[in-house]
């Protein structure tokens, strides 16, 4: 069955079952890849999404629960070409190893950004608490985080 | 910016095709002559041709091969600075292929720290000797003397003035390439590098952290299929029964794949093939499987098992200790471990016209491919493995696992592509873990405090069952087969780089020791190689013993070390840590805070490393936090300092994770650790801000640095949790159950 969503401002036709995680709705359908599997059980936040402007983990929402909200994904914040603020400071912090939760700490960074412009370190490091990073890269997706915020206050 | 261009070959099936003609161009020697040919170094040495590494196009743009591959680790970047600073060409002039058996060298795995030392020889050595060949050219060209030539961005001046470039050197003169490499021609001296020693921008990262296809997992191929695996519960557990009908009728299901005791499904859409792999899982009837020993009881029970010994590391003292001396003895164990990666495995598998391609991130495609063949039973020519890069694995993970399940299922759906990511328990439950190790040690004091002489033992496993095994294969699925392969037999991997007994050797110079590896051969669960492979174990025991015997010697940490050794690079990193973190010999403690230091020269062979660990313990609820770490480091010439400290960092918290965290749960029946409930890792709140001082060696060779900080940082830890508390963890992880039985 064919059932519209928003996403990343436009408005899309999937042909799939209601019960379908929006994480694969997100990748296979749309060829988003920003939202990643990682576990399918909201333990690890690779697959985070912002859901209305609330940071939601795609793997566990049922494409039926989107209705008429607006989801934004990592594509919906910009392109290596036009990054968004966030992109930009993880670019300039090289701030990834592997990369994989890559999506989930800027996705979940966007929601406190846009709920805390100023946040502490110590803000960033709870905000990010139930995303995993393997690699050891916390402190520079910490700094980046920062230095976005600090990039947006000036704009 | 200046980044080299990713190669994207292997999203596109045309291009890919027609790049495989290269293939014929750098046939390697046979074997016979490669015997009597001289040694290069590095990688060269068994990829000797010069267009096995570098061709220059005649648009001016090179195109560089590597055998080794991107895991996160930023070597891409790193090997591309390498070979544009041999070469004189700009980055962005750079095309970087890897990792592909038809048409890359063949550098084994990406594994132990080894990149920067064998690819990064090879291509400095490569492009040095290319840079010389086109010289040689334009010389003779142009009636030229050579050494009137000078060379900026891949154009060669001549001494009137006139310029000729690479690429018009190559139009006109194609396959001068082709020719086997000397070795013999010099590489720049470290004064005149510009692109080496600079922190250049990683190539991979604005791929990761915006829209683009940075993984295995973001490929999506035409007509491309779903697939999902089952396994049981149980080790070696034999397939009894599915409802097959019932799976098929599922909505989507293109097949049910069963070969022997292998399980898996395919379907149209992912979220059917998880659906069916679920329905599966529960209608499949398993039996037997071999029980696991008792956890509680693992160590006494690895220590029953027989095992090969081997003693190592020996020095006799000219006249033994004093019968007088005061002697000191203990024991530290390591749990079994989980690589553990972000992204469960994935791998694409077409099986088309006979022919088999596998996009995969495993560690080794020429390696994994040894082994496809074997499980496939098909000739090495009807499989081509392209590496892709997946989530960070940081050893031998789930990669080629994924890799043979995935032709398994493509096989069952001729031409189609079938894409198969393995689930959370898949890769938490089956994967290879690194080995539960038990190390002991003793240790006897001479009158002034010295070490008179030292005794170490440890026990492990093996610490490599990687594909490409000498008989059988590597690789889980194609032990369950009908027609089965036997897994490959355990190896133990030689000194001086060791596997299990990895930095088993002290680097200090004690009068008289010995140690003994205790190779055991029978795996309980299932082991290869996790980062560091023994020692992070090692270090952990033999570092934490040091501060052992400081004690017993009323010696302050540092000076104890420093005492026993005479390495100047070894004492340089101590030193300069003791500096970075403001170290105050004989600081007393209030019982909750300590500092502690540990250090090691990686496989005695690599970076030296010394960390100082800052911990505060909570004595109520036992959990320990690192607010802060510092380390300092010699990689001899650093390539990339971003990327050097980017690699030291990551090493320090991921082994604050190990070291504070992790342990693999199992029971007789199997393995519980199946999410990240029964696997917690640090996570943000945790992690340790990390503090790094770069010592730059321009005059010595690089030396790999992806393990360098594991060991180091565990002993630091352990060390610092004894000067804050007077106690000593001697097991691993330091769960808050073990931080106040100790405290009690």
């Amino acid at each position: 069955m064919a059932i519209s969503i928003r996403v990343n401002g436009a408005s899309r036709e999937v042909a799939a079952e209601p019960d379908t995680p929006l994480l694969y709705i997100l990748r296979n359908d749309l060829a988003l890849n920003g939202a990643k599997f990682g576990c399918g059980q909201a333990q690890c936040g690779a697959c985070t999404v912002l859901i209305d402007g609330k940071a939601a983990y795609s793997c566990i929402t049922p494409l039926s629960a989107i209705g008429t909200s607006e989801v934004t994904t990592l594509e919906g914040l910009g392109t290596a070409e036009k990054p968004h603020p966030l992109q930009r400071a993880f670019m300039d912090e090289q701030a990834a190893q592997c990369g994989y939760c890559s999506n989930g700490m800027i996705m979940m960074a966007k929601e406190l950004l846009d709920r805390t412009p100023r946040p502490s370190e110590g803000d960033v490091r709870t905000a990010l608490a139930g995303n995993l990073c393997r690699c050891g890269t916390h402190n520079r997706i910490i700094r980046a985080v920062l230095r976005a915020a600090q990039a947006l206050g000036r704009t | 910016m200046h980044a080299p261009k990713l190669n994207r070959r292997q999203f596109s099936a045309g291009l890919s095709a027609s790049l495989g003609a290269i293939v014929i161009a750098f046939t390697l020697r046979p074997e016979g002559a490669l015997a009597q040919a001289a040694p290069l170094p590095g990688s060269l040495n068994n990829n000797r041709m010069l267009d096995a590494w570098i061709r220059i196009n005649a648009d001016g743009t090179a195109t560089v091969f590597t055998g080794k591959v991107e895991l996160g680790q930023g070597i891409l970047t790193a090997l591309a600075q390498i070979a544009a600073e041999e070469l004189d060409l700009p980055l962005a002039r750079l095309t970087m292929i890897s990792g592909d058996t038809g048409l890359t060298p063949n550098e084994g795995v990406t594994a132990g720290s080894q990149s920067i030392e064998n690819s990064g020889t090879a291509l400095r050595l490569a492009c040095a000797e290319a840079r010389a060949v086109l010289l040689e050219l334009a010389a003779k060209g142009h009636g030229w003397s050579v050494d009137t030539l000078t060379v900026s961005d891949g154009v060669i001046t001549g001494p009137n003035g006139n310029k000729v470039s690479y690429g018009e050197i190559a139009a006109a003169s194609a396959g001068e390439l082709h020719r086997e490499a000397t070795g013999k021609v010099k590489p720049k001296p470290a004064g005149a590098h510009k692109i080496v020693g600079q922190s250049i921008p990683r190539q991979d990262i604005p791929a990761k952290v915006t829209d683009g296809a940075a993984y295995v997992q973001d490929m999506r191929l035409p007509a491309m299929l779903h697939g999902r695996v089952v396994r049981p519960l149980r080790y070696d557990a034999k397939l009894e029964s599915i409802d097959e009908a019932k799976i098929k009728a599922m909505p989507g299901v293109v097949a049910v794949v069963r070969d022997g005791s292998f399980l898996g499904v395919i379907a149209e859409r992912e979220e059917q093939a998880v659906n069916a792999r679920a329905a599966l899982a529960a209608s499949a009837r398993w039996s037997g499987g071999r029980d696991l020993p008792d956890p509680s009881q693992l160590f006494a029970h690895l220590k029953s098992l027989p095992s090969q010994d081997s003693v190592i590391g020996v020095k006799q003292a000219s006249a033994p200790a004093l019968a007088s001396a005061r002697t000191l003895e203990a024991s530290y164990t390591k749990p079994y471990m989980s690589h553990a990666s972000i992204g469960p495995s994935c791998a694409l598998a077409q099986f088309k016209d006979g022919q088999y391609t596998v996009w995969t991130h495993s560690q080794g495609v020429f390696p994994l491919r040894a082994e496809l063949v074997k499980a496939l039973k098909v000739p090495a020519n009807m499989v081509r493995c392209v590496h892709v890069e997946g989530s960070g694995c940081y050893g031998h993970n789930g990669a080629d696992d994924v890799a043979l399940d995935a032709a398994l299922l493509a096989r069952a759906a001729p031409d189609r592509p079938v894409r198969l990511q393995w689930m959370r328990d898949d890769e938490f439950a089956w994967e290879p873990y690194g080995a539960a190790m038990i190390m002991q040690a003793k240790a006897a004091l001479d009158a002034e405090g010295r070490i008179a002489d030292w005794q170490y033992e440890l026990w492990s496993n093996t610490h490599s069952t990687r594909p490409q095994s000498t008989s059988g294969a590597n690789v889980l699925a194609a032990w369950s087969l009908a027609e089965p392969q036997k897994m490959g037999p355990p190896q133990g991997i030689p000194q001086p780089a060791g596997g299990g007994d990895r930095n088993s050797i002290p680097l200090y110079d004690f009068p008289s020791q010995r140690v003994v590896h205790h190779f055991i051969a029978e795996m309980p669960l299932r082991v290869s190689a996790l980062r560091t492979l023994g020692a992070y174990a090692n270090v952990f025991a033999i570092e934490s013993f040091m501060d052992e015997l400081a004690l017993l010697a009323n010696a302050d940490p540092v000076a104890f070390r420093l005492a026993h050794l005479k390495d100047p690079r070894a004492r340089a990193v101590i030193e300069a840590v003791v500096e970075k973190a403001n170290w105050k010999p004989g600081e007393k403690s209030d019982g909750l805070r300590g500092r502690g230091i540990g250090f090691a020269k990686y496989k005695n062979l690599a970076c030296y490393v010394a960390v100082v660990a800052d911990v505060e313990v909570d004595r109520q609820s036992g959990v320990i936090t690192v607010p802060r770490m510092y380390a300092a480091v010699d990689a001899g010439l650093i390539i990339n300092p971003d990327g050097l400290t980017s690699q030291i960092e990551g090493g320090i918290v991921q082994s604050t994770s190990w070291t504070l965290k992790e342990e693999v749960r199992f029971d007789t029946n199997g393995i519980r650790t199946r999410d990240w409930s029964n696997y917690p890792i640090l996570t943000m709140p945790e992690a340790p801000k990390v503090d790094i001082a770069l010592i730059n060696r321009p005059g010595e060779r690089s030396l790999g640095a992806g393990e360098g900080s594991q060991g180091p940082t565990v002993a630091a830890i352990g060390n610092a949790f004894a000067r804050a508390t007077g106690k000593r963890l001697r097991d691993l992880p330091f769960s808050p159950a073990k931080v106040k039985a100790a405290l009690a």
